[in-house]
């Protein structure tokens, strides 16, 4: 192949038709209040782990939800998991469970 | 798809194409490119239509590529069309004609800020006065050169020696149009059938028998960006857009792509040549590349003016299977032969992209 | 001898307010321009929040209406003229007084075609949420245009309502409940389908439109937050549409078999000629000005016109009901203090 000193640029979109949703689907199916987040972010503003990297619960879910599970599951090692976000969370979302099971999906995987 | 749908747009859409007399101007790159395409065009509407058409030698760009790229200030981009439309009194002409979708958007953005700011315009009076001592009035209508295709249209179908049809399946030629995004999205007013559902070159490929495909990525730009490619650090930005385009056609099988804006024909026909180049791949089944046409051009082709006289030997995707579907007699041997029959020498051969010698 | 007012519109506003007059012992000339009363709730299927279906709303408010109501179908009220202190209203070449009007002349949908981009009226499966709507009464379900049940159905809110664009600036405040309502029932039509709703803020301010909301976030809804740019139609009539992900603030494309438009509401253009027939300016949206937005919502700056229901801007059923009984003790203390 010839070098003509550019290449093309890999997709920046998220395509959803290719999306791979199996991990989201397998969350909500075993814990239904993943599906309740409205973004609201008192998840992460509340975070202790979010004080001092750039974990964000809410963004963690929302990658599920949009297929970048391998993010999302490096994502989940920065949770400490003392719960504060668990008594924030003003939807019931039992955040804790979520982290419990994306490291448990990792470790299927 | 509902066509009825669309042809409510299109009727919402139309605009004032002259009848007679343009002032012709032609374009930067399609000039240098594609000279033929221009040169078909003239002859269409003189020896076709018996059209009143003339262009000046004292002409200029209109400086949009340099404005584009933020190299030209707009006082001067005013000042330089102010120019042209002096030129076009002198000539005693009111009917504007650009061959460029850049200058036509260029000459529309113009216009329209004149009418909201009167004051540029007086600026721009005073400029021109004292650079040149030339005075201007604007166009009576402002027409880019594929509005005047389309708006004879059914005469050339009158007088067409072949349509878009297949003639080994029968079928019509599936066609994927691209509209140059300044013809009509800055303006939607200003473009035949807008800027979202455009008629002006599917309005051909309806009139001269073939089948519109409207695919997904139709309407999005075909990667010239000016700066995109014009700075070598940002082609692979071009080429992606490009790319894109190509990616979505695919699947629809497209026997050519019809462009009407310099830039876009450039850019859909050569970058098929380097992704062929870079990542060994065509969007077509058979390796050839799809033919990016036109307007002119599928109009001279459809009138049966000689190919290689339309200058479709300058095209990086070769044309000839277009031209077996279609059932043009050509002459294989007179490709690379110039007007005067000069042999002009065999190009390279690319290494992925079929070459027809 | 008892006085006689004039209501124009016969949807939910002008159906209470006929309702409360009559009680009041006026005569009342209703005009409705459809062959049928009950507005755009009468062609609604089933209604937020309680899904409780639209007929019955309609089917009690037309069996209050007792025989001192004169009903009107199909009269479409050309002009509303002043005469000796009373009106003379004019609908299909004849004139009937009335000593005081009530406008109850409601909305229009917004044209979707108007949002070119979004290919409604030219793509097949791009369909408005009052289309989904007959789809529920006839069939009990969408159906896509060969017959298929669609898989994946996308909701777009916000369909005409806060585009300048379209000159449609304000928030038509129903539709996201509606979508929300409407997601649920397709959700439990079509058990296996995805359903998403494209959002930019979903405005849930009624009694039991966040508790709908969460129910559709429990049945599985998807909900993203971006306002749809395009539609494209692909082979089989499916439809791929684009959006900002603006929680990830990445562009989104999806390909789904339905693209519901939640579409807002709209000044009705006919309005215009009787509010110019009064005298009454319309307000910045288009819709009926009121005389003062917080103290006499049911007035207008017309002496003897009153005003109630989505005319003077988008309403919900409560919303046009409670106007309707404000405007009916309103029209009430003018005709008494004569």
């Amino acid at each position: 192949m010839v070098n003509f000193g550019y290449t093309t640029l890999p997709t920046h979109i998220h395509d959803m038709d290719k999306a791979d949703l199996g991990l989201a689907d397998s969350i909500s199916f075993e814990d239904s209040s993943f599906n309740l987040c409205i973004a609201c972010g008192s998840c992460t503003s509340t975070c202790t782990a979010g004080a001092f990297t750039n974990f964000s619960f809410r963004q963690m879910c929302h990658q599920i939800k949009r297929g970048e599970n391998s993010q999302a599951i490096a994502e989940s090692e920065k949770c400490m998991l003392c719960g504060k976000c668990t008594l924030a969370c003003p939807r019931n979302v039992n955040t804790r469970n979520i982290i419990r099971l994306v490291r448990k999906a990792n470790q299927t995987i | 798809m509902k066509v009825e749908g669309k042809r409510k747009i299109w009727s919402d859409y139309q605009k004032d194409i002259a009848y007679d007399r343009f002032y012709y101007v032609r374009s930067c790159i399609r000039q240098t490119v594609w000279p033929g395409a221009e040169n078909i065009y003239l002859r269409i509407l003189r020896e076709v239509l018996g059209k009143e058409v003339i262009e000046s030698e004292h002409h200029t760009t209109c400086t949009g590529i340099g404005y584009h790229t933020e190299v030209v200030p707009f006082e001067t981009l005013q000042t330089v069309v102010a120019r042209n439309f002096a030129l076009m009194q002198d000539a005693g002409f009111e009917n504007y004609n650009p061959s460029c979708v850049t200058s036509f958007g260029i000459y529309t953005e113009i216009l329209d800020t004149w009418h909201h700011f009167p004051e540029e315009k007086q600026k721009t009076r005073d400029y021109l006065k004292k650079a040149t001592g030339r005075e201007f009035e604007e166009p009576k209508n402002l027409a880019h050169t594929s509005d005047v295709i389309y708006k004879f249209r059914n005469e050339i179908s009158e007088k067409s020696k072949y349509t878009l049809i297949n003639k080994v399946t029968g079928e019509p030629l599936k066609v994927v149009d691209h509209i140059g995004c300044h013809y009509a999205k800055m303006f939607p007013a200003k473009g035949v059938g807008g800027a979202e559902y455009p008629h002006v070159l599917a309005g051909l490929v309806e009139a001269w028998g073939g089948e519109v495909i409207d695919y997904p990525e139709r309407r999005h730009c075909c990667g010239f960006g000016f700066r995109q490619y014009l700075v070598q650090a940002n082609r692979g930005y071009s080429i992606s857009a490009s790319k894109k385009k190509f990616e979505s056609m695919e699947s629809f099988k497209p026997d050519f792509i019809l462009t009407n804006c310099p830039g876009c024909n450039f850019f859909m026909d050569r970058w098929q040549y380097a992704l062929a180049e870079m990542e060994g791949k065509t969007y077509d089944e058979n390796g050839n590349g799809i033919p990016v046409l036109t307007y002119e051009e599928l109009a001279g082709l459809v009138l049966g003016f000689d190919p290689w006289v339309i200058g479709l030997q300058m095209h990086q995707v070769d044309v000839e299977p277009l031209l077996v579907k279609m059932g043009i007699d050509y002459d294989p041997n007179q490709k690379f032969k110039g007007i005067n029959g000069k042999d002009l020498g065999l190009p390279e051969s690319p290494n992925n992209l079929n070459f027809i010698k | 001898m008892s006085k006689t007012v004039a209501i124009i519109g016969g949807g939910i506003a002008g159906l209470e307010t006929s309702i409360q007059l009559e009680k009041l012992g006026y005569d009342v000339t209703l005009y409705e321009k459809d062959k049928a009363l009950g507005g755009h709730a009468g062609k609604w299927d089933r209604l937020f929040p309680n899904r409780r279906h639209a007929t019955e709303v309609i089917d009690s408010l037309t069996s209050r209406i007792k025989d001192k109501v004169q009903i009107n179908l199909a009269a479409t009220v050309n002009q509303i003229k002043r005469e000796n202190g009373s009106f003379l209203v004019e609908a299909n070449g004849k004139s009937q007084k009335a000593d005081a009007i009530v406008l109850t002349t409601g909305f229009e949908l917004f044209p979707a075609n108007k949002k070119e981009e979004y290919g409604y009226g030219i793509f097949e499966n791009v369909i408005t949420s009052a289309e989904l709507e007959s789809m529920f009464s006839s069939n009990g379900k969408p159906l896509m245009t060969n017959g298929n049940n669609p898989a994946k159905v996308a909701f777009i809110h916000c369909v005409g309502s806060r585009d300048e664009k379209v000159n449609r600036p304000y928030c038509s405040k129903v539709c996201c409940v509606t979508a929300v309502k409407q997601a649920i029932e397709v959700k439990e039509a079509i058990p296996t389908s995805d359903v998403y709703c494209f959002y930019m803020d979903l405005r849930m301010f009624g009694p039991g439109y966040e508790d709908l909301y969460k129910e559709a976030q429990v049945k599985g809804v998807n909900f993203i937050r971006g306002r749809l740019s395009e539609t494209s139609e692909m082979e089989g009539g499916r439809v791929l549409i684009k959006a900002e992900d603006t929680l990830s603030s990445k562009p989104l494309k999806m390909t789904v078999d339905m693209v519901v438009l939640m579409v807002g509401m709209s000044p009705l253009p006919s309005t215009e000629k009787l509010l110019k027939d009064l005298e009454i300016t319309p307000n910045n949206d288009g819709f009926v000005q009121v005389k003062d937005y917080h103290l006499e919502p049911t007035h207008t700056e017309a002496d003897g016109v009153f005003v109630a229901g989505a005319c003077t801007g988008p309403n919900n059923i409560t919303d046009s009901v409670n106007a309707a009984h404000t405007a009916a003790l309103e029209v009430h203390k003018y005709l008494t203090s004569e």
